[in-house]
């Protein structure tokens, strides 16, 4: 690929690789962690901290996103013996990952901090449940909750379900396309040891999974885990000593909004979502357009959600989505392989920093497949995409992550090798 | 004054201090459907809100609106999270396009009111209801009576409608 684009690349308001991402670094996926949040984070924090080369006492920055489900920085930092120059805890999902890349950009340019772990840390199975069981369920129903929750309108899936609906509605999406997303993540699952779902599963048994609200079967939508994730970034300069060959960060946006956040179904079309506006900032930020783009990383909470976020940031035709998750294109081998991890669908839920450090890996040319090491630590990837064996994009060079909160929501970040 | 009440196994709790939700219900509760309308542009905006949308003005006045539309997009829910709503599975929850003030301020705007299918009386709509309905369907605004100051919004078959063209309904199950 080339960074070819239309767009403009001079004007210094943008921080084209300025920025790096040095490390990165997870727990395994589980159900029944039988930790804490903090010891789920620190150890992520840790194992990042150890992928980079860095030591503990280089970090002096620390954000992490939640939703009243995890620890605090400064326990973390504590357990690490870090002194902060700047840290912050926010609330938020999806689509945080990329946002605060964002953030600790501006952090480090305006000299508040040098070098910034990320975490998100999550019992999303054994203690707080996303989808609204269990704690969330017997919250009293008040304020802006009025006109949802008293619905049995509560969960991610139930919220965002009159998007996909209407999608199909408008451009005529069958069902069997958006399932492929499923099919075709497992694959790249069966090929990630770490993945929580390896096995390799078909269109058809997604179809014949149970309804939940429909659009979205059983297995349109992702998996429940605990786990802890984190990154660190800092300036490209610094990014220099450090282990594994650079990953330079080429533009962001962070939530980027449709009209009327308090109910974004109010401002039409309800079938187009956040995407469409954030793509004005991504691809001029980043200099590249889709077309550059080998990897992607299109946020799978639900099959839909990589569908439509791959549409609205013109990987397609809008409306033609439906072809595009279907067609091979996103699979390991096609032109543009989506969640070579398996993503949320299958390898593990963390509210889209995975799909970050996965897409990390590829543009390292190191993702942690089965294939064999060689002398140097490095592995040889053969390429050979079949279950149990390589999930390396060959010659990744730029990749693109579309993190989602909501169809009214959406982050995004492209990266590039350096 | 705060309400607070029972909904199939959920607590509704109105705060003292949530001034527009407590008005938008208590016209429901008199089963007399009503929205802000902004004292400067004149749009209506649901849900209730403190500002104009489009203006940022922040006076507003309670108006009539009558509860008739059509459904621009809908869920069934299949697998309830809620315990008490697990027994009227599937049911469904609408978004539909109000009559009043469609295509306004711009084409692709519309007041989408929120609210499950149910019967002329307010009762979660039984299977064989659920299955007429789609986007396109008209439907009217009916009201489920729940505490003194409190009937949640509904949507429920308009009969009075002209039948429409073609009502588009999930293709599987």
């Amino acid at each position: 690929m080339s960074l070819t684009s239309d767009v403009e690349t001079t004007s210094p308001k943008y921080l084209r690789d300025k920025y790096a991402i040095v490390g990165v670094g997870e727990t395994a996926y589980m159900r029944g962690s039988g930790k804490t949040t903090r010891a789920l984070a620190t150890w992520a924090v840790r194992n990042a901290i150890e992928d980079s080369g860095l030591r503990p006492a280089d970090i002096d920055g620390m954000l992490s996103y939640q939703s009243g489900d995890s620890t605090f920085s400064p326990f973390i930092a504590g357990d690490l013996g870090i002194r902060l120059n700047f840290y912050m805890d926010i609330f938020g999902g999806g689509s945080s990952t990329e946002a605060l890349v964002g953030m600790a950009m501006g952090l480090i340019e305006a000299g508040m901090c040098k070098i910034v772990v990320i975490f998100r840390a999550m019992n999303g199975y054994s203690q707080v449940r996303i989808g609204g069981t269990g704690v969330r369920a017997a919250v009293p129903v008040s304020g802006d909750m009025l006109h949802s929750r008293a619905y049995g309108w509560q969960s991610a899936g139930q919220m965002f379900s009159p998007t996909f609906m209407r999608h199909m509605y408008d451009y005529g999406t069958r069902p069997e396309q958006v399932a492929a997303v499923k099919a075709i993540h497992s694959e790249h699952a069966s090929n990630n040891p770490k993945a929580y779902y390896k096995e390799r599963l078909t269109v058809a048994d997604v179809l014949a999974s149970r309804m939940i609200c429909k659009p979205l079967h059983l297995l349109d939508c992702c998996v429940e885990t605990d786990n802890g994730n984190a990154i660190i970034v800092t300036g490209a300069d610094r990014a220099r000593d450090t282990r594994h060959p650079l990953v330079l960060i080429r533009g962001v946006v962070g939530r980027c909004n449709k009209p009327r956040l308090d109910m974004h179904y109010q401002h039409g079309p309800i079938s187009t979502v956040a995407g469409r506006y954030a793509r004005d900032i991504l691809w001029p930020n980043s200099g590249v357009g889709p077309e550059d783009i080998d990897v992607t990383g299109s946020y799978d909470a639900f099959t839909f959600t990589t569908m439509l976020q791959l549409e609205d940031y013109g990987f397609c035709k809008k409306g033609d989505g439906g072809g595009y998750v279907s067609d091979g294109t996103i699979r390991l081998g096609g032109r543009r392989p989506n969640n070579t991890s398996g993503g949320h669908l299958c390898e593990g839920y963390t509210h889209g920093i995975s799909m970050v450090i996965e897409n990390v890996r590829q543009l390292r040319h190191d993702v942690d497949d089965s294939c064999p090491l060689a002398s140097d630590g490095r592995r040889q990837h053969s390429y050979d995409y079949r279950e149990g064996g390589c999930r390396q994009v060959k010659d990744a060079e730029v990749a693109a992550n579309l993190g989602w909160a909501m169809p009214g929501t959406g982050s995004a970040m492209v990266m590039r090798r350096g | 004054m705060t309400i607070k009440a029972q909904y199939l196994g959920m607590p509704l709790d109105i705060s003292g201090l949530d001034a527009e939700n407590l008005e938008y219900f208590r016209y429901c509760a008199g089963h007399d459907f009503h929205l802000q309308a902004c004292t400067a542009c004149g749009l209506l905006r649901y849900p209730p809100t403190t500002a104009c949308p489009w203006c940022a003005n922040p006076g507003a006045r309670w108006t009539p609106v009558e509860g008739r539309g059509t459904v621009h997009s809908y869920t069934e829910i299949h697998h309830a999270i809620q315990p008490a709503f697990r027994d009227h599975a599937p049911y469904l929850v609408l978004l539909v396009d109000l009559d009043a003030q469609k295509g306004v301020p711009t084409a692709e705007e519309a007041l989408r009111v929120v609210g499950n299918l149910t019967t002329a009386d307010g009762v979660l709509a039984p299977p064989e209801l659920v299955r007429k309905v789609g986007i396109g369907t008209p439907v009217r605004m009916v009201f489920t009576d729940i505490a003194p100051g409190l009937a949640l919004p509904q949507w429920t078959l308009d009969q009075a409608a002209p039948p429409p063209a073609a009502v588009w309904r999930y293709p599987m199950g």
